[in-house]
């Protein structure tokens, strides 16, 4: 059975357990959101705070779902929080015996949760959305380093990270001499222990990286208070050679794997 | 309050249960033979009647041919799957049964599915619940393996449909033993449940926050239990008659099912005493007898156990935990009687288990709590949420036969993902989709749950559409698929009917040999998408050529891109992805200024600032991956 929904326009009730502003915010960007399709009473972005009413989902990302600005420092103690108590409002278990449609959207709205959680309270995996919210496709390399590679007529050789440039040649060359000595049979402890010493090297950036990150998105954010433009892009741009070097050495060391067989 | 009377079901391999909260605890119903378990064995008498039950297992003995045991192991596989059941268990099958269709087992002159026989049990529990609450019931929650595949589970909730029963709700076994014991604990913590049963083995670690069981991580094999320490010495018993008797009777269904019997009994009395002597009566009236000591029971189920130990490592692995990190652990199913399977927990995980609740009757009990839930909670439930996970990762295959993953295992459900796809060729009317189950790399190393066309999409250049195809798990684990061509909105939309395409050993396997074989995964992944992104610039720069911006390339540009034409013809059917790739990186670079006057004259001034390969390609299986390219040179 399906409510009818309520015509008349009632006080806005604030629930306390979840901070208002942001959840009317996250609502945002001229949808009709204002009412519950329920009682009619001011809804909150996922369900409704005067009569606990799961809503039809709103075509919203993962930033503005837990009603947080687009920034890239997230206390995740506290999404962990808004997380538990939005489970409690929207999940499947909790909205068994409403109505089909209901059930419809706490399912919709709980995969969304659980998928928007998911990805912001991992580092690397909110920058690559933010990223892509941006418009940045990070196969591509950043915009500067594109320009770059076009106006001086280089091959996209950009992808190696110009400080590892030096180190690259090396460690290549000795990979494929081992590869040439498996060939033959041939043995080399020293060039083994040459690529072991090369991978912890690389892996210690790889850790490095992480911190470096933290760095840009402290630029990004300030860029967003700040409303500077021309440093968000700058940030941007950061982000996707970091996350770029941070992948190519991923492979680099898989790389060394394969041809040392652990 | 609840107002629903909604039961909770452990529907076990060897044994199978139904319970009730009426109040603060749950309760186990018993039979009208007053016992709480009710054997999942199902037999026909000899008027054709079904039996189930205690009642049934007599029939085992007098009449195999009659009776069936262990029909959770046959749950949503295909015969192509059950080579090694078949060897172990006495299933008589019916005969031509085809690849892919769905199993029927011989009881007598009737055949029936493994749903149709898990209902039976089903239906038996359901009058067993109406019995005592003297009113129809026809709601229940089911439990299954965590690592339960989405073909099992829909098999699972089939039956419950074939038994008259809505099943609201299935839940993993390991997790709604958690439940079951945090309605007494009401503590915060990290919690470890180890579920050994009778067919299957769980392991699943849980994070418990103030009445939300939040699943983080879970493993295990769906065939490793109970049952593969009775076939072991059933085997070792057959052999000793064989060798000391002279008579082979490991075709003689009843003198295996008398062993059977027979093998259970010692082993239940070795978890408390140190010796035992297994004695059979054979049906020619011979006398079978040996003695055998706990440490050389322990010695023969070893390498059994074993088995539990790399699924265990892989959840503490996947949760991101180490085994000191673990404030509780909880033993469920019954052969965590086993001394010898207790010490290995305590070992692994550095705690003393928790044994309060019967392991036999906990996870009935964690259904019952979830059923409450589900029927709007009392005060004994209230503010408990479980948040579980899907087990195994899902995907799609895309061009080379590779397996794209778009909803990662041990990821919260509901969980939803969606993807972009496009055509390969001009004009293509229909994008066929594979939906996969599994971690490895390429498509024939998963198992395949279902393929699906996506039809009547408009005549439009190769990698103009844009399908989006989004995969959604439900909170029973079960998932659903549906696909939309964006710039037509053509739509389909499916429910995931289950194909056999792979056995469960390959589905089994696929977790750990996905760890033995990731990097060869890699490389062969990595080889087929760099051949694949070399057919799409080949291609797109013959178009190019029949373009008119190709005639205002001077004739040394020309030469210049003939030349890396070929050498990336040269490269691309070899193995070297990183020859392969650098060659299309050349390419690309030589036709960036064919492809801007390409741009300048075309007719869309949305395809700006990209270069050749995408300018053609927009998003799709074939435009360049997210895996950074490692070049050499």
């Amino acid at each position: 059975m399906r409510r009818s929904r309520a015509s008349r326009p009632q006080p806005h009730k604030v629930d306390m357990t979840i901070d208002t502003s942001k959840t009317m915010a996250a609502a945002g960007s001229g949808e009709d959101t204002a009412s519950c399709w329920s009682c009619g009473d001011m809804r909150a972005a996922h369900f409704c705070h005067a009569c606990g009413k799961v809503q039809p989902p709103l075509p919203v990302d993962y930033f503005s779902f837990f009603g947080l600005p687009r920034k890239l420092n997230v206390d995740v103690a506290q999404l962990e929080r808004e997380f538990y108590e939005l489970s409690r409002k929207l999940h499947p278990d909790l909205n068994a015996r409403a109505d089909k449609r209901e059930q419809e959207w706490s399912l919709e709205q709980s995969s969304l949760l659980n998928d928007a959680y998911r990805t912001l309270k991992d580092p690397i995996k909110r920058t690559q959305y933010l990223l892509r919210l941006e418009g940045v496709e990070l196969e591509e390399q950043s915009k500067t380093a594109t320009e770059k590679a076009r106006a001086s007529g280089e091959v996209k050789k950009q992808i190696v990270p110009p400080d590892l440039l030096e180190e690259v040649f090396e460690l290549n060359m000795q990979l494929e001499e081992l590869r040439m000595n498996q060939k033959m049979g041939e043995d080399d402890p020293a060039l083994v222990n040459d690529l072991e010493t090369h991978r912890a090297q690389f892996e210690k950036k790889y850790e490095e990286l992480a911190e470096e990150l933290k760095g840009h998105w402290n630029q990004w954010d300030q860029a967003i208070d700040g409303h500077n433009d021309e440093d968000r892009r700058r940030a941007l741009d950061r982000m996707v050679d970091l996350l770029n070097r941070r992948s190519y050495i991923r492979n680099l060391v898989r790389d060394v794997n394969e041809v040392l067989g652990n | 309050m609840s107002t629903e009377r909604i039961v909770g079901i452990d529907l076990g391999t060897t044994n199978s249960l139904v319970a009730f909260m009426p109040g603060e605890r749950p309760v186990v119903i018993p039979g009208e033979d007053g016992l709480n378990l009710v054997p999942s064995v199902v037999a026909l008498d000899d008027k054709d009647q079904v039996i189930v039950g205690n009642a049934a297992r007599k029939y085992l003995i007098e009449t195999p041919e009659r009776a069936v045991y262990s029909i959770k192991r046959l749950m949503g596989r295909g015969i192509e799957d059950i080579e090694q059941e078949l060897k172990l268990f006495p299933f008589r099958l019916a005969d031509n049964l085809q690849p892919g269709e769905v199993l029927r087992i011989q009881l007598g002159e009737k055949t029936f599915t493994p749903p149709e026989i898990s209902a039976f049990v089903l239906r038996q529990l359901k009058r067993n619940a109406e019995r005592f609450f003297n009113a129809p019931v026809t709601k229940a929650v089911i439990t299954v393996p965590a690592y339960f595949n989405d073909a099992q589970r829909q098999a699972t909730k089939d039956a419950g449909r074939i038994a008259g029963l809505e099943v609201l709700r299935l839940v993993n076994e390991p997790t709604a033993a958690s439940l079951a014991y945090g309605l007494d604990k009401r503590q915060n913590g990290i919690v470890a449940v180890y579920d050994l049963g009778g067919g299957t083995f769980d392991v699943s670690i849980l994070k418990l926050h103030d009445g939300i069981f939040e699943v983080v991580a879970t493993n295990g094999d769906t065939h490793l239990g109970g049952d593969d320490i009775d076939n072991l010495l059933i085997t070792i018993a057959l052999d000793d008659i064989r060798g000391d008797m002279g008579v082979d009777v490991s075709r003689n269904g009843e003198a295996v099912a008398t062993i059977r019997k027979a093998v259970i009994e010692a082993k239940i009395v070795l978890s408390s005493q140190p010796v035992t002597t297994l004695e059979v009566e054979l049906p020619g009236g011979q006398h079978y007898q040996r003695a055998i000591t706990r440490e050389q029971f322990e010695q023969l189920i070893q390498p059994i156990i074993e088995r539990t130990v790399g699924p265990c490592k892989q959840a503490l692995k996947d949760a991101g935990l180490k085994p000191e990190q673990i404030d509780e652990v909880v033993l469920v199913g019954g052969s965590t009687r086993i001394p010898q399977v207790r010490a290995l927990v305590e070992d692994m995980f550095r705690r003393t288990p928790h044994t309060d609740l019967n392991p036999d009757e906990v996870v009935a009990l964690g259904a019952a709590v979830q059923a409450n839930i589900l029927a709007g909670g009392s005060e004994a439930t209230e503010n408990m949420l479980l948040l579980d996970v899907t087990p195994l990762s899902l995907g799609i295959e895309v061009a080379g036969g590779v397996t794209d993953k778009i909803i990662l295992r041990n990821s919260t459900i509901p969980a939803s993902a969606t993807q972009h796809y496009t055509t390969q060729v001009d004009g293509q009317a229909n994008v066929a989709i594979h939906v996969l189950q599994g971690e490895r790399e390429l498509a024939k190393d998963c198992r395949s749950l279902a393929r699906f066309d996506l039809r009547g999409i408009p005549p439009m250049p190769a990698g103009i559409p844009r399908v989006e195809v989004k995969f959604l798990i439900d909170a029973n684990g079960i998932l659903h698929v549906s696909a939309r061509e964006q710039r037509s909105g053509t739509e389909a939309q499916i429910e995931v009917q289950p194909s056999y395409g792979l056995t469960d050993e390959q589905v089994e396997s696929m977790i750990l040999d996905s760890f033995d074989s990731a990097e060869e995964d890699f490389r062969q992944r990595q080889v087929i998408e760099a051949r694949n992104e070399a057919g799409t610039i080949l291609a797109a720069l013959e178009k190019g050529k029949k373009s008119p911006a190709w005639g205002q390339l001077t004739s040394a540009e020309k030469k210049r891109i003939a030349k890396l034409e070929n050498a990336l013809n040269e490269v691309r059917d070899e193995d070297d992805y990183s020859a392969i790739r650098t060659a299309i990186d050349a390419l690309n670079q030589g036709t960036m200024r064919l492809a801007e006057l390409m741009m300048d004259s075309a007719v869309s001034t949305a395809l700006k600032g990209k270069t050749m390969d995408q300018a053609d390609m927009g998003e799709g299986p074939d435009a360049p991956h997210p895996v950074a390219k490692a070049e050499f040179e």
